[in-house]
């Protein structure tokens, strides 16, 4: 029960600080769920974003539940899902309540335009912790460039560009060009 | 109460069909406030200003801001639920067949492919953050100079924060809460 919420919690912090969704709460997955809980490696946090990316839903949803699932079974991938949401559930139904004009509050701007600034430090930081794990050799380094100018430049859809990564890994391992066993 | 089934079993919908996150919901949530008259166009735009300036993954925060403008508290509680639901639901299935066939080759191969896209992805994102935040492009396109283009307060922030980044590894929440600060106190 206790671990449950944890879980619960963890993820509620996640949640309320985690400004512009999906892979911006990359550095709170990797400080409360790799560093302090030890309940997912980089590795995993890494495809679970990829599957979360290509599946129905919202990626940052998608990625709770795979942790909690991952660590307590069913009830804690509902516990997960119910942590990430929760702290948006109660602060839009605040503003929605009371703070029509939330957006055009000149304080919020302020506020959120160095957040902002912040989040893109964070982001980098955290992708540069993790880059080592996941990009293992020139192969991956390679995958990963393509996929970033696809993304910034293509009109593709992150879905898809997944999918056509996944379909890369399985040929360049089949036909040998990227070595075998070892990760 | 048909109001509230419906609701759930209009972002049950979303959340069933809406691949790729927080963006990919818009298309639904027009296609739901013309079908249903809830809420307009115009409230959408609304409902972005404010999903984008509060914390919390986008799609989440929309669905609760629909349910609430559109039935009250019950609404706020259902629509984000019925949201998640199905997500809920197939993740669970794919983390079974994930458990199953974990050793496999072929799935082994799959993520040696996934895990460097989802690195590449993170990046674009993060400079996808990094053009808003540290660049004036609204007021480059009219200037044209180069003065202009860039937000020297907020780099000058991303700056620092780097730099204690890299001495101290303090948690991102400290981070968030004092560049909110910063950006309160220095008008940014």
């Amino acid at each position: 029960m206790k671990e449950l919420l944890d879980l619960f919690m963890a993820f509620a912090r996640i949640g309320a600080f985690t400004f512009g969704g999906g892979y911006a709460m990359l550095p709170m997955l990797q400080k409360e769920v790799v560093e302090k809980y030890h309940w997912a490696t980089e590795d995993e946090i890494m495809d679970y974003f990829a599957i979360g990316q290509c599946t129905p839903g919202i990626i940052a949803v998608n990625t709770s539940t795979f942790v909690g699932y991952k660590t307590h079974g069913i009830l804690g991938g509902i516990a997960a899902t119910l942590g990430i949401i929760t702290p948006s559930l109660i602060i839009i139904t605040i503003i929605a309540a009371f703070l029509q004009n939330f957006a055009d509050l000149a304080v919020v701007k302020y506020a959120f335009n160095g957040i902002r600034a912040c989040v893109c430090v964070l982001i980098f930081n955290a992708v540069s912790k993790l880059a080592k794990k996941s990009v293992v050799d020139k192969i991956c380094l390679g995958i990963c460039i393509v996929v970033l100018l696809l993304s910034l430049f293509s009109p593709l859809s992150p879905a898809l560009i997944v999918v056509l990564a996944g379909i890369a890994g399985v040929v360049f391992r089949r036909t040998g060009i990227a070595g075998g066993e070892k990760k | 109460m048909t109001g509230l089934l419906r609701l759930a079993f209009e972002f049950f919908k979303t959340g069933l069909f809406a691949v790729g996150g927080g963006l990919a919901t818009l298309p639904f949530l027009y296609a739901m406030g013309a079908a249903t008259g809830w809420f307009s166009a115009q409230d959408v735009a609304n409902m972005i200003a404010i999903s984008e300036s509060t914390p919390g993954p986008m799609g989440v925060n929309m669905a609760t801001y629909v349910g609430f403008a559109s039935f009250g508290l019950p609404g706020a509680l259902i629509g984000p639920l019925a949201l998640v639901f199905p997500s809920v639901v197939i993740i669970i299935i794919i983390s079974k067949i994930l458990n199953k066939f974990k050793e496999s080759k072929m799935v082994q191969d799959v993520f040696y492919g996934l895990r460097p896209a989802s690195t590449g992805l993170i990046i674009a994102a993060g400079l996808g953050v990094a053009k808003i935040a540290l660049l004036h492009l609204d007021q480059f396109e009219i200037t044209k100079s180069l003065g202009d283009l860039l937000n020297y307060k907020a780099i000058l922030l991303a700056l620092v924060i780097y730099l204690i980044m890299k001495k101290k590894d303090l948690h991102p929440i400290l981070m968030v809460v004092a560049s909110a600060i910063v950006g309160i106190v220095f008008k940014f």
